[in-house]
């Protein structure tokens, strides 16, 4: 078990990048303590397996430094480096039984046949794999081969971090569930560093204690699931997590004052924000209708169960709110208005001020 | 459930049977005719029974031209295999030199199968030929037309030459489909190189090593005429396989009741081992 740094990190896949886009990983510099659940969320192709990949061996990173409770491994080679892998499809060793698949990385390294013998055991009642220990690994179905798979990880007490790339990915819906309660249980048993790639926030949310949400080879926030649905760092998250994701609406700043289709808007970060084009952050979890506020046409209104998600014309502008089930909602001059603590200024992709908040 | 007869669609099939009736079932049984018949020309025929199959089965010229055909098929599979293997596993899986190794690879294969028998018969002469003649400057006393050692070497040489390419490509084909996340797990399990080889690379590889095994046991054991063009079954009857020998009966002789007793007797012998090989190398596959 071991704390993770990353600094100065750094990857691109051609031998001499120029532009920005030729970074799959741009500069970054993260810690993750000892025995945390982690994941890293982002849309397929933002740099979150290379960076995966980077914190296991697999891949040199073009700069900067991979440090294990502070000394540093970039350049060892991955079985040096003591972490487990779970791939997206599930690596097994066809020929051998359950067992031996559990035991061969303890074999590889020369451990004595009784030892082998003794945390295989424990290791199968683990993951659920004790009855079919003397199977033949081929004939397990995919989430039977993801739990070997995982279970490869923790036969070794060595580990310093368990890495899942998207490991549900293969496995049916009604499975993927208890798979992620089982891992979420295996780390309290275990208290490994689990760190978990994603690009379901469901997967992600539910996972880990702190979330990494990367996009185009960058880190835009890390934070606890509730720092990320309540104060998004940029829009990309606001975004992404939440289900619909937050409105984004184009304002003009004066007198550090937000102007939203010819109303001043009350918002949380609107201070010191220098005068011109902005935008407004608004989940649709906090619009509300209200009798004072702006005038608004509801366009469509889509049934969510226990809630209603409505579209909203406002201005020149489109946005989605959540209805509470029983709310009216009315046909014609409807008006709407945003929860003062929960609405903020936007620029360019960016939160205002967020280094002075954070 | 119902089901709609329609005996009509037997018609559709027929010009299917025909084919195959006139390439293969025809001849075939052409020659089961012959093998029960003794015929003294001007077509006129006799019964003769299984007589020619006892003779073909007790005739010690028989056993020795199959004892050889056995010798030749097992010692090309014993290094073509292996060495196939070897060569795909050394050749680069991405890059400009894939497409460079594969077209080397497939060149043997497509010189028609004489050419391969011409090629090797001026390339082994003693006086001439460019392996003849480095091999006495070198101080060996090698002629293949003469001693049959030397024969049995260029004709192994050269069917390893010609069909070790086929091996490659296949086991190539296997190896390149394993996904990347197999040696990135092995390489964290702390796997050694043989251990990859053992456990990732070769049950991966093993469908298509059936096939290449087959097809090579079939082929070889059918061989005739790279050997014809080479040696011609030479010196003496020291490399007369049995495609040879057969066609020395049936043509040379003209003795059609025993070459198509032998011909029979040839076929059920590629067909059983065919089916044993097969069956060996793929009982593990449904535990």
């Amino acid at each position: 078990m071991a704390k993770i740094n990353l600094s100065g990190l750094a990857h691109s896949y051609m031998p001499n990048p120029s532009s920005d886009a030729d970074w799959a990983l741009k500069e970054l510099n993260l810690e993750w303590d000892d025995g945390g659940a982690y994941a890293l969320l982002g849309p397929s192709g933002c740099g979150k397996t290379t960076l995966l990949n980077i914190i296991s061996g697999l891949l040199t990173p073009s700069h900067g430094a991979v440090l294990f409770d502070d000394v540093e491994v970039t350049a060892l080679p991955p079985e040096q480096r003591h972490i487990a892998q779970v791939f997206q499809f599930p690596v097994v060793y066809d020929t051998m039984t359950v067992y031996d698949n559990l035991a061969f990385p303890l074999r590889n390294r020369g451990v004595a046949e009784d030892i082998v013998r003794k945390r295989v055991e424990e290791v199968a009642e683990m993951t659920d794999l004790s009855a079919t220990l003397s199977k033949r690994a081929s004939g397990l179905t995919a989430d039977g081969k993801q739990k070997i798979s995982l279970g490869r990880g923790l036969v070794r007490e060595d580990v310093n971090a368990i890495l899942f790339d998207e490991p549900l990915t293969v496995i049916d819906p009604h499975l993927k569930f208890q798979l992620r309660s089982k891992l979420k249980e295996l780390h309290h048993r275990v208290s490994n560093t689990m760190i978990y790639v994603t690009h379901d926030q469901t997967e992600a949310l539910t996972f880990a204690d702190k979330v990494v949400v990367m996009n185009v080879g960058e880190v835009v926030q890390i934070g606890t699931p509730e720092e990320l649905f309540e104060v998004p760092q940029h829009t990309f998250v606001g975004h992404f997590i939440g289900s619909p994701g937050m409105n984004v609406l184009p304002c003009t700043v004066e007198n550090g004052e937000a102007i939203f289709a010819g109303r001043r808007i009350e918002a949380v970060n609107a201070a010191g924000v220098s005068p011109g084009q902005a935008e407004l952050g608004v989940r649709p979890e906090y619009v509300t209708f209200a009798p004072d506020g702006l005038d608004a046409r509801v366009t469509r209104v889509s049934d969510a169960g226990r809630f209603s998600v409505a579209d909203i014309e406002c201005g020149a502008s489109r946005l989605k709110m959540l209805v509470r089930e029983g709310t009216e909602i009315p046909a014609e001059n409807a008006r709407i208005a945003f929860d003062p603590s929960s609405t903020r200024l936007y620029r360019d992709g960016w939160l205002c001020g967020r280094n002075a908040a954070s | 459930m119902n089901k709609t007869v329609n005996q009509k669609a037997w018609f559709f099939v027929l010009p299917v049977l025909v084919l195959v009736a006139f390439n293969a079932i025809v001849p075939l049984m052409t020659v089961v005719n012959y093998s029960v018949q003794e015929t003294f020309g001007d077509n006129i025929f006799f019964w003769a029974g299984i007589a020619w199959f006892e003779e073909v089965l007790t005739s010690s010229r028989f056993h020795a031209s199959l004892g050889r055909q056995l010798t030749f098929t097992f010692t090309i599979l014993a290094i073509e295999v292996p060495l196939g293997v070897i060569i795909a596993l050394a050749m680069p899986r991405k890059g400009p030199w894939v497409s460079v190794c594969l077209v080397l690879m497939a060149m043997p294969l497509l010189i028609p199968w004489n050419v391969v028998g011409a090629m090797w018969n001026i390339f082994g002469l003693p006086e001439i030929g460019l392996l003849g003649k480095t091999l006495n400057v070198m101080g060996f006393d090698y002629n293949y037309t003469r001693q049959p050692g030397d024969a049995w070497f260029t004709l192994i040489l050269m069917d390893v030459w010609h069909w070790t390419s086929l091996v490659v490509l296949l086991a190539y084909a296997g190896l390149v489909s394993i996904p990347d996340a197999y040696y990135q797990a092995a390489k964290i399990d702390g796997a050694s190189s043989w251990s990859i080889f053992r456990y990732i690379q070769l049950p991966k590889m093993k469908r298509v090593l059936t096939i290449a095994i087959l097809l090579r046991f079939m082929d070889s054991f059918n061989i005739y005429t790279e050997p014809s063009v080479l040696t011609g079954g030479g010196p003496g009857n020291s490399t007369t396989l049995l495609s040879i020998d057969l066609v020395k009966i049936a043509l040379g002789q003209f003795d059609l009741g025993p070459a198509a007793a032998m011909s029979l007797v040839y076929f059920l012998v590629i067909l059983l081992m065919s089916w044993i090989f097969y069956t060996v190398m793929t009982r593990n596959e449904d535990q």
